[in-house]
C-alpha cells in the first residue's frame, strides 16, 4: 500500500535533487530547470494529500503552481535572452553587475 | 481475464497495424491524387495502376543505408524520429471508431479506451510530438535542419494555442471531455457539431494543417528553401519514421475532426427516422468514410494552395486564428449560459 | 500490490531523470531528461486517479514550458560550456553535504508518525473527476484564479518586452 509517507519521501528527494542542481550548477538554464524540479516536488506533495483527504483543493493548488511555473519560465527565459544578448554568456557567476 | 487483457491487446494490435498500413497507402493516394490534379498518371509501374507501389517504397526504405552524420549528436539523432512517431500512435487509444457491438457473443467496444478527459489527453499527447522535429533539427548539426526546426517549433506552438481554443469551445458545446460522450451529445442534439460550431471547425482544420506540417503550411520541410527541412540529414528507416509520423498525424487530425465535428460513427441525420435504412451500413464504416473525406481534403489542399510565407503564417496564426478562437469561446460560453 | 509496484517504478524514473537533469554535461540532454521527468510525474498523477491534472502536467509542462527551454538553449548556442572554468568538484561536495543534511531532516519529518484527524471543515469530495475540480476552481477559488490569469497576462507582456531586440 502506498501511504502519504511514500509520496513525501519521493517529493523530498526530488526537492533536494533540485536544490543540489541550484547549488552546484553555473549554467543559469540548468538552474531554472532545477527550480522546475523543485516545483514538481511541491506538486507531488499537494497531489498526495489531495488523494489522502479525498479533497480536490490540493489539485487546485497544483494547477496554480503550474500556472506560476509557466509565468516564471516565460519571464526568466526572457531575462536570460536579454542578458545573453548583452554579455554573451549564461554563466551565473558572470551576472555580477547591476547595470552595464 | 479475456475482457481485461486479451481483448485490449488485440484491439491495440489491430489499430496499430491498421494505422501503419493506412499510412503506406496514404502515400500512394497522395501521389495519385496530386497526379490527377496535375493531369498526370502518377505511379503506374508496380502492380495494376501502381497499387503495389507502397510495398516497393517500404522495401526501398528498409534496405537503404542508414547514415548518421559524423558531427551529429548520436543519441538524440536516433531518438528524435521515435519521439515524433510515438505520440501520434498513442493518441489512437482514445479515438472511438465505433460504438459497443456484440462480436462472437461478447460485448466489444470499438475503441481502445474511453477516458473522461479524452480530448485533453489528445491535445496533451499531441504537444509532445513537436520535440521530434526540434531535436531532429538540432541533433543533425547542420544549418538547414536547425533553421527548419526553429521555424517548426514556433509554428507548432503558435497553432497549438489556436487549435486548443477551437477545442475549448467544443468542450463547452458538448459539456464533456470524453470522446464517446461528445458523439453521444451530437446524437442527443440531433446535429453534427460542424453546423453549430463552424468557426471552431474552421480553426481546427486550418490549425490541423499547420500542426501536421502539411501544405500550405509545410514550412518546416519546405524543399525549395531548406533542402528537405528538419529531416535533411536523415536516410533509410529513420527518414521513413518521420514520414510515418506525419501521415499518422494526418490520420489523427482527421479522426478527431470526424469525432468532434462530423458525428463520429453516427450516420448522416441521426435523428431523422425516415433515413434509418442507412443503419444498414455498420457504424465503423461511416466513421472510416468520414475520415477518408478529411484525408482527401488534406491532399486536395496540398495540390491547390501555394505555400505561405513565414511572416504570413505567423500573422494568420496570431492575428487571425487565436483572436477568432478566443472570441468563439466567449460567444459559445455566453450562448450556453443564456439559452 | 500492483499500486505499490507502479509507485516504485515511477518514483525510480522520476528520481533518475531528476539526477540526470542536474548532472548532464550537455544542456540539450538536460532538457530531454526534464521532459522524461515531467512525463513520469504525469504518470504518477494518473496513477493517483487524477487524470485531469496529469493531462495538464503534460500539456503545460512537457508540451509548453520545456519547448521554451529548448528554444532558448538553441538560441543561446554556446561556444564554450559555462562549467569549463569552474572547480565543480569542491562545489559538488559542499552542495552534496548541505543537501544530505537537509534531506536527513526531511526524512525524519516525513516518517515521524503523528496521527492527526482529518480536517472536518472540508467535506470530502471525490478526487479524480473533472466536475469537483471545476467547482473548487471556479467557485471557491475564483479570485485566486483571476489573479493567476492576470499574472500570466503580465508575464506574457513582460516576456515579450524583455525578448525584444531594442529596449
Amino acid at each position: 500500500m502506498v501511504s502519504p509517507t511514500h509520496y513525501m519521501l519521493l517529493s523530498a528527494t526530488l526537492f533536494m535533487i533540485g536544490v543540489f542542481g541550484v547549488l552546484t550548477r553555473r549554467n543559469i538554464i540548468i538552474i531554472f530547470m532545477s527550480i522546475e524540479l523543485i516545483l514538481n516536488a511541491v506538486n507531488i506533495n499537494l497531489m498526495a494529500f489531495s488523494l489522502q483527504w479525498q479533497n480536490s483543493i490540493g489539485q487546485v493548488f497544483t494547477l496554480f503552481v503550474i500556472a506560476v511555473a509557466a509565468a516564471e519560465a516565460a519571464v526568466g527565459l526572457g531575462i536570460i535572452l536579454a542578458f545573453y544578448r548583452n554579455k554573451e554568456t549564461i554563466n551565473i557567476d558572470e551576472m555580477n553587475v547591476m547595470r552595464w | 481475464m479475456i475482457d481485461a487483457v486479451v481483448i485490449p491487446i488485440l484491439k491495440i494490435l489491430i489499430v496499430l497495424n491498421a494505422v501503419l498500413v493506412a499510412v503506406t497507402f496514404m502515400v500512394l493516394l497522395e501521389r495519385k491524387v496530386i497526379a490527377w490534379v496535375q493531369v498526370r498518371l502518377g505511379p503506374m509501374r508496380v502492380g495494376p495502376y501502381g497499387v503495389l507501389q507502397p510495398i516497393a517504397d517500404v522495401v526501398k526504405l528498409m534496405t537503404k543505408e542508414d547514415i548518421t552524420p559524423v558531427k551529429a549528436d548520436r543519441w538524440v539523432f536516433t531518438l528524435a524520429p521515435l519521439i515524433a512517431l510515438i505520440p501520434a500512435l498513442v493518441i489512437f487509444a482514445v479515438i472511438p471508431f465505433g460504438p459497443v457491438v456484440s462480436l462472437f457473443g461478447r460485448q466489444v467496444s470499438l475503441y481502445i479506451t474511453d477516458l473522461n478527459v479524452g480530448l485533453l489527453y489528445i491535445v496533451s499527447v499531441a504537444s509532445i510530438g513537436v520535440y521530434g522535429i526540434i531535436l531532429a533539427g538540432w541533433s543533425s548539426n547542420s544549418k538547414y535542419p536547425l533553421l527548419a526546426s526553429l521555424r517548426a517549433s514556433a509554428q507548432l506552438i503558435s497553432y497549438e494555442v489556436a487549435v486548443t481554443m477551437g477545442l475549448v469551445s467544443m468542450i463547452v458545446t458538448a459539456g464533456t471531455l470524453s470522446m464517446v460522450g461528445i458523439i453521444q451529445a451530437q446524437y442527443n442534439q440531433g446535429v453534427w457539431y460542424a453546423f453549430i460550431q463552424p468557426v471552431a471547425f474552421f480553426i481546427y482544420f486550418v490549425g490541423g494543417l499547420a500542426e501536421t506540417n502539411r501544405a500550405p503550411f509545410d514550412m518546416p520541410e519546405a524543399e525549395q528553401e531548406l533542402t528537405g527541412g528538419f529531416h535533411t540529414e536523415y536516410s533509410g528507416m529513420r527518414f521513413a519514421l518521420f514520414f510515418l509520423a506525419e501521415y499518422a498525424n494526418m490520420i489523427v487530425v482527421s479522426t478527431v475532426a470526424t469525432t468532434l465535428f462530423m458525428g463520429g460513427w453516427l450516420r448522416p441525420f441521426p435523428n431523422v427516422a425516415a433515413l434509418s435504412f442507412l443503419d444498414f451500413v455498420p457504424a465503423w464504416i461511416w466513421f472510416l468514410l468520414k475520415t477518408f473525406v478529411f484525408l482527401y481534403v488534406f491532399l486536395w489542399v496540398r495540390a491547390t494552395l501555394p505555400r505561405y510565407r513565414y511572416d504570413q503564417l505567423m500573422r494568420l496564426g496570431w492575428k487571425v486564428l487565436i483572436p477568432l478562437g478566443i472570441a468563439n469561446v466567449v460567444v459559445t460560453g455566453a450562448l450556453k449560459v443564456l439559452l | 500490490m500492483a499500486a505499490s509496484f507502479t509507485f516504485y517504478v515511477l518514483a525510480a524514473l522520476i528520481l533518475l531523470f531528476g539526477v540526470a537533469v542536474v548532472t548532464a554535461k550537455n544542456t540539450v540532454h538536460s532538457v530531454l531528461y526534464l521532459i522524461g521527468d515531467f512525463l513520469a510525474v504525469a504518470l504518477l498523477y494518473a496513477s493517483m486517479n487524477s487524470l485531469f491534472v496529469a493531462a495538464i502536467q503534460v500539456l503545460v509542462y512537457a508540451g509548453g514550458i520545456v519547448v521554451l527551454y529548448l528554444f532558448v538553449v538553441m538560441l543561446v548556442n554556446l561556444k564554450r560550456p559555462p562549467e569549463e572554468h569552474q572547480d565543480p568538484n569542491r562545489r559538488g561536495t559542499l552542495g552534496g553535504l548541505m543537501v544530505a543534511a537537509v534531506m536527513g531532516e526531511l526524512v525524519v519529518i516525513a516518517t515521524y508518525n503523528v496521527v492527526r484527524p482529518a480536517p472536518a471543515a472540508n467535506a470530502p469530495t471525490p478526487v479524480g473527476f473533472v466536475e469537483p475540480l471545476a467547482m473548487a476552481l471556479y467557485a471557491d477559488y475564483l479570485i485566486p484564479f483571476e489573479v493567476a490569469s492576470m499574472l500570466l497576462l503580465v508575464a506574457m507582456v513582460g516576456a515579450i518586452i524583455l525578448a525584444r531586440r531594442e529596449l
